[in-house]
């Protein structure tokens, strides 16, 4: 017996040498610890044995099943480690150096000036409205207070269509419309009109770097019973200071438009500068930026609002221009161009 | 618009101003002026009064002579000249030694192996012409070694006043009214404009002179004889060049001086071409030749100046070349008036002639002043050339008035449109400044706009707030916040709906947003093959490759992507825009805004990216309105969609907008290796699907089963339908895991999910609802796969 013991031992080692991997441990562990095992026969076989020779024995053999068990045991955790470390081996180090693969989509740049512009309005209370492309004569001139034969309605300068509408050539265009939308909360239960109205307007012209027939404007109102040419003021320097992100000093000069009185010409200090003079500013340290003034009162009341009791005031901001401004945009005709190597590179940037 | 400030100083005394800052202030207050101020003379010093004494041929020159020059110094100096004029006695315009002549200072210097002790100048090298082609000629009687600076008005402060600023002040076409806003804005007293009384010529015969046609306003005319003079005096001359005009002759001097000082554009006729003046237009169009020889179209609608029945100019824009002013001219006839300024400007645009009289009678000239320009004129004229004779009677029809603007407000009107304080006192002494009369009572007001500002300019009280506060100074203005109730502002929902459509285009799907134009662009669409569909057309677009809007925005995406093959192997890009289908029944346009998505791969199989595109409108929609899509295979109507595969995209039964493959034809154009494939939907048609609001499931704490089931089957169509139908609410979830295709045909795998909220489902149950579904598909012809 003794013997036999002996020789399972040199056999369990021997084999135990050549096991590589956690199945074959397994199988050996059944072929020497489960029920059909050659030590759970050797247990089995010291039934005839009696006595005295089968207490020792048993010993004997019980503690080999514990050394099988434990030297199993070990090499189970052996291979365990070494199967880690070949999973880890396997496993390459990463280069981060290498560059990211970006692949990100992109906003128009004028969208981006858009939403940027209608933040600082919204934040103010006004609110954004949409309007028609195609537009009547009525909208586009006669409700502007553009007399017949003014300038701005000649040919040259309006797409008009065959079925005699036109291509609005402004966003005051909806100003008539947005006062008739408005005027029953104002006079009924004193809500101020407070609307901005960012829109694509058409002109009859040549393209070249600096003149598009097709570019974007953004065009804000503002109407209650005491608005003042003071207020127009204070919000147009509230609103540039928002809309540029620094403060920025404002200028009015008188300029001539038909659809408000007084109009303005506003402008900002110079942003490259700061109103020091620079070659961008031609060194007045001053950029004309936009148009503004008091709404003229037939303009009021053609919309529906008797000017006698309301006052308000109407501005125009170039999309187009201050999207150009931001971005360094050189040519005017990239905006629309289609070009993705031009187009591409702007992401969003609330 | 150049303007002199000496000519200004004319009429308004500006001595101890500072002439930058009032510059700078009528920018702020009146009408822009320009950032480029000239400072002219200021690089001139030391010209004189020269008297060439002698003259001798140079001995080594043909061109140059040896001249002997008094400066004014003890000795005539010796110079050496090349002017083909020079001729003794003759005094010019002398730069002595030291003197300088912008960048060059006159030093003794040897011409030809003569010394030259100084310059004698043409009128170019001192800057106040650009004659060039001998020096000076000064006639006035001044002794030599005058400085001329301080007898010409070379010395001079120009500014340029942007044209597009005036439009609507036709006061300011001339230094005139320009002097009053100076002399407002310094708070000194304007000075009348000096005027020749033409009451003693009131018993001399009038002209014979009758308007036929509403569009003349007033027209007034007057006849001189005799007048010798030639050449304008050297100031007048130095006025005009630093204007911007050339000296010509004297009288045509005189009316352009005239001009740039009041505003008024004048014409002189030779007297014995005009001797019946007409105002009248022509019913038939014929053509006539104005002064600078141009034959003009003339049409019915031209007002024209008439000898009797013959043209002789066009009212207010140019005069006829057989009725000009020539050499032998010795009795001249007048022209002072007003015209229809709507009448000038049209005839001005049909001409494609803009003159400085046209440009200045379509800003509605004050008709008050016709007279005053001939009283004017005729004092300059006499000034200069006192021989003159006037052989007719002021001669003056005065056919339309402009009515006279009153206006009355109070203070309380100011201080609102203002919201600023502004006394009274203020507002009176600007209005007045400014030529209004004024009438102030306690807190009211009344106003009589002066004729120059009451052809159009000044009509309401508006206009009144803007010129108290334009000289009071917009930078003085206290400026506030307005008080006004809050209410909540609402967001439009289609606008809500575009923004989040672009956030996920862009963040999502990675595409890029593209704009493009609202009309077909002929050529880009030839190149692709694509027709231009017929649809409203531009009545008037200068470029003849754009004529007709645009029916979709698809087409002009194709162009734009073929733009961009070489950007990359894979790309998308979408447009949110404008397109026109046709008329309304009112024959207005049919305008519709379109989410327009084109993707392009060579990296994809053209059934891959036609899924892509697909998932990504559905995804749009379940985002945006918790809602499914459908879709309907459509024929295809235009020339850039794909025969097969075009289906129009549903929601809720309602027609979205379409997803197609590009037409082979069209897409071979654009790259031969690429697939294509495309999209547009109705945006106000998306926002309008009502958004299915969330409800929340609570999910079933009790294991669910799946089963696998696959039929043999082309389309999916009927399984979805099937499925739908056997409407069983322990059938949680379908989903297709795969499509095959082998000897038995295609087929279609698809795992249902069944779980009850309250027990463990048996598999009868599930078994019930499956069979269902079998037996119902069995009927339809689409049986499971063996």
């Amino acid at each position: 017996m003794n013997q036999e013991i002996a020789a399972l031992t040199e056999k369990f080692e021997a084999e135990l040498k050549k096991i590589e991997n956690a199945l074959d441990l397994e199988n050996m562990r059944v072929a020497y610890l489960g029920k059909k095992g050659s030590v759970t026969a050797l247990l089995k076989s010291m039934g005839t044995l009696s006595g005295e020779a089968r207490r020792e024995l048993g010993q004997e053999v019980n503690e080999l099943k514990d050394r099988v068990a434990e030297r199993i045991a070990v090499r189970k955790e052996e291979l365990q480690a070494l199967e880690l470390k070949r999973q880890i081996d396997a496993v390459d180090e990463f280069d981060l150096s290498l560059p990211p693969v970006l692949d990100r989509g992109s906003y128009h740049p004028i969208t981006l000036v858009q939403r940027q512009c209608e933040r600082v309005f919204k934040s103010m209370g006004f609110t954004v409205e949409d309007y028609k492309e195609v537009v009547s004569d009525y909208e586009c001139f006669e409700s502007l207070n553009i007399p017949k034969f003014h300038p701005a309605r000649d040919m040259q300068d309006t797409y008009y269509l065959e079925n005699g509408q036109l291509l609005k050539s402004q966003t005051s265009a909806a100003q008539n419309a947005i006062y008739r939308k408005y005027r029953k909360a104002l006079i009924e239960d004193g809500t101020p009109i407070k609307a901005i109205f960012p829109g694509r307007c058409f002109r009859n012209e040549a393209t070249d770097a600096c003149h598009e027939n097709t570019f974007f404007q953004m065009e804000g109102v503002m109407v209650d019973r005491n608005i003042s040419i003071s207020n127009l003021i204070f919000f147009m320097k509230t609103m540039l200071s928002e809309v540029f992100e620094r403060d920025i000093k404002v200028r009015l000069r008188p300029g001539f438009f038909p659809f408000v009185e007084p109009g303005f010409e506003l402008d900002i200090n110079c942003l490259i500068c700061g109103g020091e003079g620079c070659p961008s500013c031609k060194h007045s340290g001053w950029l004309e930026l936009c148009p503004c003034g008091m709404i003229h009162p037939e303009v009021l009341r053609m919309g529906g609002i008797d000017p006698e009791e309301y006052t308000g005031f109407a501005f125009g901001l170039g999309l187009t221009r201050l999207a150009m401004m931001k971005y360094g945009i050189a040519d005017i005709r990239d905006l629309n161009g289609g070009s993705l190597a031009s187009m591409c590179q702007f992401t969003d940037d609330e | 618009m150049f303007l002199s400030m000496n000519w200004i100083g004319d009429f308004v005394d500006l001595s101890g101003l500072d002439k930058n800052a009032l510059i700078h202030q009528f920018s702020l207050s009146t009408a822009e002026v320009e950032n480029e101020i000239f400072y002219k003379g200021s690089d001139i010093d030391g010209v004189v009064v020269g008297q060439i004494v002698s003259v001798q041929p140079h001995p080594e020159s043909k061109k140059l002579h040896l001249l002997k020059v008094d400066a004014g110094g003890a000795e005539p100096v010796d110079v050496v000249c090349g002017a083909p004029n020079v001729r003794e006695g003759m005094k010019t315009a002398f730069a002595k030694v030291g003197a300088r002549l912008g960048d060059i200072t006159i030093a003794p210097r040897p011409l030809a192996g003569h010394m030259s002790n100084g310059m004698c100048c043409s009128e170019k090298e001192i800057g106040i012409s650009d004659d060039h082609s001998g020096i000076m000629d000064i006639t006035d009687d001044v002794p030599n070694g005058t400085d001329l600076k301080s007898i010409y008005g070379i010395e001079d402060i120009i500014f340029e006043v942007d044209n597009k600023s005036i439009t609507n002040r036709p006061d300011l076409w001339g230094h005139y009214g320009v002097a009053r806003e100076f002399a407002t804005l310094a708070g000194r007293p304007l000075k009348p404009i000096e005027t020749l009384d033409l009451t003693p010529y009131d018993g001399l015969p009038k002209i014979d002179m009758k308007i036929l046609d509403p569009l003349c306003q007033r027209y007034s005319a007057l006849q001189v004889e005799n007048i010798t003079t030639t050449v304008s005096p050297v100031d007048m001359r130095i006025r005009l060049y630093y204007c911007g005009m050339r000296a010509i002759n004297f009288l045509a001097d005189l009316t352009n001086y005239l001009m740039l000082e009041m505003g008024q554009p004048m014409h002189a006729f030779d007297s014995r071409k005009v001797t019946k003046i007409r105002i009248r237009r022509f019913d038939e169009p014929f053509t006539f030749q104005t002064l600078d020889g141009v034959e003009r179209h003339i049409d019915e609608n031209t007002l024209m100046i008439c000898n009797d029945d013959t043209p002789v100019a066009i009212a207010g824009i140019m005069g006829g070349l057989d009725s000009e002013i020539v050499d032998d001219t010795t009795s001249l006839t007048l022209e002072s008036a007003t015209f229809d300024p709507v009448s000038i400007r049209k005839s001005t645009v049909r001409l494609s002639h803009r003159t400085d009289a046209s440009m200045r009678y379509e800003k509605s000239l004050d008709p008050e002043m016709t007279v005053t320009a001939i009283a004017r004129f005729m004092k300059l004229l006499m000034d200069t050339d006192p021989g003159a004779k006037v052989t007719s009677s002021l001669t003056d029809e005065y056919a339309f008035h402009y009515p006279p603007v009153e206006l009355s407000f109070d203070k309380a009107y100011v201080d609102r449109y203002t919201g600023i304080e502004i006394d009274n006192s203020t507002i009176v002494k600007t209005l007045t400044a400014l030529g209004f009369g004024v009438e102030n009572t306690g807190d009211s007001f009344k106003v009589k706009v002066p004729s120059w500002r009451a052809t159009k300019d000044v009509t309401i009280k508006a206009d009144i707030i803007e010129e108290i506060t334009r000289i009071y100074g917009y930078d003085n203005f206290d400026v506030h916040t307005a008080v006004s109730p809050l209410y909540p502002v609402r967001a439009a929902a289609e606008k809500t709906v575009e923004d989040k459509l672009k956030d996920m285009l862009v963040k999502r799907f990675s595409l890029h947003e593209l704009h493009s134009y609202v009309w077909a662009y002929y050529d880009d669409y030839k190149r692709l093959g694509i027709e231009v569909e017929p649809n409203v057309d531009l009545a008037n677009a200068s470029n003849p490759n754009i004529k007709t809007l645009r029916r979709s925005i698809v087409p002009t995406q194709l162009c734009q992507v073929k733009l961009n093959t070489g950007y990359g192997p894979a790309f998308g890009v979408f447009e949110i825009g404008r397109v026109v289908n046709g008329l309304d029944e009112d024959g207005l346009c049919v305008e519709q805004k379109k989410l327009c998505v084109t993707l392009f791969s060579k990296l994809e199989s053209l059934e891959s990216l036609y899924f892509r595109l697909r998932d990504m409108a559905a995804v749009l929609v379940a985002d945006i309105r918790h809602k499914s899509l459908s879709y309907e295979k459509i024929e295809a109507t235009h020339s850039y969609q794909h025969p097969k595969n075009l289906n129009a995209i549903l929601c809720d039964g309602v027609c979205l907008g379409e997803i197609g493959v590009v037409h082979p034809t069209v897409g071979q154009k654009i790259d031969k290796k690429a697939a294509i494939v495309f999209m547009e939907l109705d945006v106000a048609k998306l926002t309008q699907v009502e958004p299915e609001p969330i409800v929340y499931e609570e999910p079933s704490k009790y294991p669910g089963m799946e089963v696998d089931m696959t039929f043999l089957a082309d389309r999916y169509e009927p399984i979805e339908k099937a499925i739908a139908a056997a409407n069983s609410p322990i059938l949680k979830k379908a989903r297709v895991t795969g499509t095959y295709a082998d000897e038995a045909g295609k087929s279609i795998t698809v795992r249902l999910t069944f779980s009850h909220n309250e027990r463990t489902l048996t598999r009868e149950e599930v078994m019930a609802v499956t069979d269902g579904i079998v037996d119902a598909l069995a009927k339809e012809g689409v049986a499971l796969k063996a």
